[in-house]
């Protein structure tokens, strides 16, 4: 994908920068704006909810009760899981969209610039209701984040209410921001950009894209399902009522399994990016990659209820969600073969993105493979809700996810600030980030297999040893996280110039603009061959 | 190095609790024929995931080995090879098949639906597991003995930490067991890993599970579905003996019911009935209206200088018998003896600075029982 550089230093400009103060910020409709912001909102977010993960794996340190009561134990893991999913990996996603599908594609910027705006202006909004939620009579939410009725309606607190309203914002956000990826690409790609050579990130942000205006309607609804409960006397998970307690699993599953292939999807665009570069290879089957991707997304409107294996489900319904969920394998096995392929025979060179990378293909492969094994309906009446299902969907979305926001981060860090990152820093980072992390999450399995649920805050004796190294774990990849923003303010304070192309491999619109990118980028559209 | 191994050794100097513990890395195979099954699949698919990440891995970390720059590797530019990705989609869908013949096999056995020798009726309550055991006139509550002491760090945590209560469910081996799920608050999950078995309790639903244990012995498990404050306190126990002990059991536990009728006609004085009361509170209601009766509002309201607790004697002891709809107060009513009751009231219109003076006697409290 040969381009002409496009012509951005030679005035097309206007001489039109950024507004100075506090109000650049409040009323920018610039794409990299916006996504700065996105992606900072979503670092506090990360160290946010990471506290508390600090708070629970300080309580799970030994077994008794030593720092906090169940009462708040359980709004912790609520708000960890929530924060983490709407605060954390949702909102980097749409930052890296933002600041890098227009430039991908070759457009000045988003389609839809003030709803852009809007968008992200919302979040903080919801957030701090939410959190809110904490300091009030009877405490926060403390449902886990699956909220599962009636837990959550008749028996809930007061603030759940705050509550609902703060999904209904995050989801009218996210729903905003996915339609202006949507419009964005569907309109605004460069000349001679077809679909089949837009980059992998685009492709699998597209598809996460739709993915999300089909489901988060679904979680609005649910939650406002719930909120008729609670204050109008309905009873749509209320047996007494004639409703049913399972109508919302099925109908939250049916949102949430969407939900975390939304989480996984845009890394997969990353890692996709990422490879190739450092591999100096082309990636390994485009064409497969993005059916694979397709396949994936539409599989995934038909496996919700292998989350509830144990409700209670006649045996046709079971036999259904096992078969259909097994065969996401097969989509999911076409991508990491693909990435594997494309490393083999490359030129391979380990920068930090390219760690990443390759963590994220190893690890996640750990997850979906223990995935394969939590499919199985039978086996699932054992694994179901214990520590062996944290362990897997940590697998799938810390190295997953989390993963693959670094690599993408380090990856065009040098493109939006113009400079280069402390090497060995970030390389130190990522080793104590790895470490850390399979000390946290790889000992749970042991522990869920032996028979530990999920969300205890106390634990009998067998368990002791592997928390107390899963705490220990988590202490070291919580901690690590400050190795990260040291680099990103180092980068930003004293970063040498990074060129304007500083990956020998990378090929793509983006490193044919200058270090840092200017304001306005592609005012003139590039033509791709 | 040395300075870990002090570290470790102070660690463990301070928890005794790490002394028992196993360092168990594997289910268990349990006491049924569908646990073992279960195991087996778990295994046989594990292994295929050991199988599988070894080829991949492999293949990966030789080209991470031997393709790399600083080796002199060149880049290939091949980027597609259509048969190779035919064979990488055919090759893993036959795997799964090899997978799920087996798992459709087991998860078929675990729905045999045909005729019980028993059933045994189990409804989750925040937080403790009631058993009935239906045909018998066996009616009871299991509840988690562990005292708080142990949890909160004041004493040495014994052996059965979290999972001991003081009634356990008592079964016959070799009978196939019916169990019928569910729930009179919030979802709960039954959970025994040793049968295998862990299935949801729905308020307003029933559902079904069956199994068959081949040995005695006690089998202890916990509540899987987060179901409040103290899901990680409601524990289950079951005990697993012969046929002509659990026919011994089932008389003993008939007997004992006709005692406790006896025991509420006797007269109650009111430092018996305050001295039951607070062993009956302690166990029953301390957990959310705390043991210093200053509850957890605005979800748990305080019963210390409450309206209720200082007003008219029927709206409390009605409170307490039939519980408050909407809220997480359940009825007591079929929980509790009379004998309980009538304390449990007396205590909670006396305690804490609650000082009304007056007394429930067990004989009021059984006409209301009859009165239902």
């Amino acid at each position: 994908m040969t381009t002409q550089v496009a012509d951005v230093e030679h005035g097309h400009e206007n001489g039109h920068g950024p507004a100075t103060g506090i109000t650049r910020w409040l009323f920018t409709t610039n794409h990299k704006d916006i996504g700065t912001m996105y992606l900072i909102f979503s670092l506090v977010m990360l160290f946010i909810g990471g506290s508390m993960a600090f708070v629970i794996r300080a309580e799970l340190f030994q077994p008794g009760l030593q720092l906090v009561e169940p009462a708040f134990f359980n709004q912790m893991i609520t708000m960890h899981g929530l924060i983490m999913v709407f605060g954390a990996v949702m909102p980097a996603f749409v930052g890296l969209a933002n600041w890098m599908i227009p430039m991908m594609i070759g457009a000045p910027d988003m389609a839809l610039p003030r709803l852009n705006n809007l968008s992200f202006w919302i979040l903080p909004f919801a957030f701090t209701m939410m959190m809110s939620t904490l300091f009030m009579d009877g405490g926060g939410p403390n449902f886990g984040w699956t909220f599962y009725a009636p837990l959550s309606t008749t028996y809930a607190p007061p603030s759940t209410t705050f509550f609902i309203l703060a999904i209904h914002m995050m989801g009218a956000s996210s729903i905003m921001g996915a339609i202006n990826v949507v419009v964005t690409i569907v309109n605004m790609r460069a000349p001679g950009m077809t679909y089949m050579k837009m980059p992998m990130f685009c492709w699998t942000w597209l598809i996460t894209a739709f993915l999300l205006i089909a489901v988060m309607p679904v979680l609005a609804g649910v939650v406002t399902m719930m909120l008729m409960d609670i204050h109008f006397g309905t009873s749509f998970f209320d047996a007494g009522g004639g409703g049913d307690p399972v109508l919302f699993q099925h109908v939250f599953w049916f949102f949430g399994h969407p939900e975390v292939y939304i989480m996984i999807l845009p890394s997969f665009g990353v890692v996709s990016e990422v490879i190739p570069t450092f591999a100096r290879k082309k990636l390994f089957g485009y064409h497969s990659m993005v059916y694979a991707i397709v396949a994936i997304a539409v599989l995934s409107f038909v496996v919700w209820a292998h989350h509830m294996f144990t409700v209670g489900m006649p045996l046709a319904g079971e036999i259904f969600f096992m078969y259909t969920t097994m065969l996401i394998a097969v989509p999911t096995g076409v991508k990491i073969f693909n990435w594997v392929s494309t490393m083999f025979r490359g030129s391979m060179t380990f920068e930090t993105p390219m760690l990443y990378a390759i963590a994220f293909v190893i690890l996640f492969t750990i997850g979906g493979l223990s995935g394969i094994m939590l499919a199985l309906a039978p086996v699932d009446f054992v694994y179901h809700d214990t520590y062996f299902v944290v362990a897997h969907f940590h697998y799938v979305l810390v190295p997953g996810a989390i993963f693959g926001i670094f690599a993408a981060v380090y990856y065009w860090l040098p493109k939006w600030s113009g400079k280069m990152y402390d090497e060995s820093l970030a390389k130190f980072h990522f080793w104590v980030s790895f470490i850390g992390l399979n000390l946290t999450f790889f000992p749970m399995h042991f522990v869920g297999l032996a028979g530990m649920p999920r969300r205890i805050p106390d634990y009998p004796l067998q368990f002791a040893d592997f928390n107390m190294i899963v705490s220990i774990g988590a202490f070291m990849f919580g901690t690590s996280q400050l190795i990260f923003v040291y680099v990103l303010i180092k980068t930003l304070r004293s970063g040498e110039k990074a060129p304007q192309r500083p990956w020998e491999g990378a090929e793509g619109l983006e490193w044919t603009v200058p270090s840092p990118a200017p304001y306005h980028t592609f005012a003139t559209p590039p033509k791709v061959d | 190095m040395l300075q870990n191994v002090r570290i470790l050794s102070v660690l463990f100097a301070l928890f005794p609790a790490i002394a028992w513990s196993e360092w168990e890395v594997n289910m268990t195979r349990g006491v049924t024929d569908t646990s073992a099954a279960v195991f087996d699949l778990h295994m046989i698919v594990f292994y295929i995931c050991v199988a599988i990440s070894v080829v991949v891995f492999g293949v990966m970390f030789w080209s991470i080995y031997h393709h790399r720059k600083s080796k002199g590797a060149e880049s290939h530019p091949f980027h597609e090879s259509t048969s190779i990705e035919i064979l990488w989609t055919i090759v893993p869908t036959i795997i799964l098949i090899i997978i799920l013949v087996p798992a459709t096999k087991t998860l078929v056995e675990s729905y045999d639906t045909s005729e019980s020798d028993m059933d045994i009726q189990v409804t989750g309550y925040q937080w403790k597991w009631r058993y009935k055991y239906i045909g018998q006139d066996v009616d009871f509550f299991s509840v988690m003995t562990t005292p708080s002491d142990e949890i909160y760090n004041k004493a040495d945590k014994n052996p059965n930490y979290l999972l001991e209560v003081d009634n356990p469910l008592v079964v016959p081996i070799n009978k196939k067991i019916r169990f019928l799920f569910t729930s009179n608050d919030v979802i709960h999950a039954w959970w025994v890993p040793a049968l295998a078995l862990k299935k949801d309790a729905i308020p307003g639903f029933i559902n079904e599970s069956f199994t068959k244990i081949n040995k005695p012995g006690i089998y202890r498990g916990q509540c899987a579905e987060l179901c409040g404050k103290d899901h990680g306190f409601m524990p289950i126990v079951i005990k697993a003996v012969p046929e002509e002990e659990y026919i011994a059991w089932l008389d003993e536990r008939k007997s004992l019911k006709e005692k406790e009728a006896s025991a509420s006609q006797k007269d109650w004085t009111m430092e018996e009935l305050m001295a039951k009361g607070e062993q009956v509170y302690n166990k029953s209601c301390s957990a959310c209206h705390q043991p210093t009766g200053v509850g957890l509002p605005p979800v748990f309201p305080a019963l210390k200088g409450s309206a209720i607790a200082l007003g008219p004697m029927d709206d409390h002891l009605d409170i307490v018998f039939n519980g408050k709809s909407g809220t997480g107060m359940s009825g007591f009513g079929e929980q509790l003896s009379a004998v309980d009751l009538a304390a449990v009231v007396t205590y909670e219109r006396n305690a804490w600075g609650n000082n009304v003076g007056d007394i429930l006697l067990p004989a009021d409290v059984e006409k209301m029982k009859g009165g239902k």
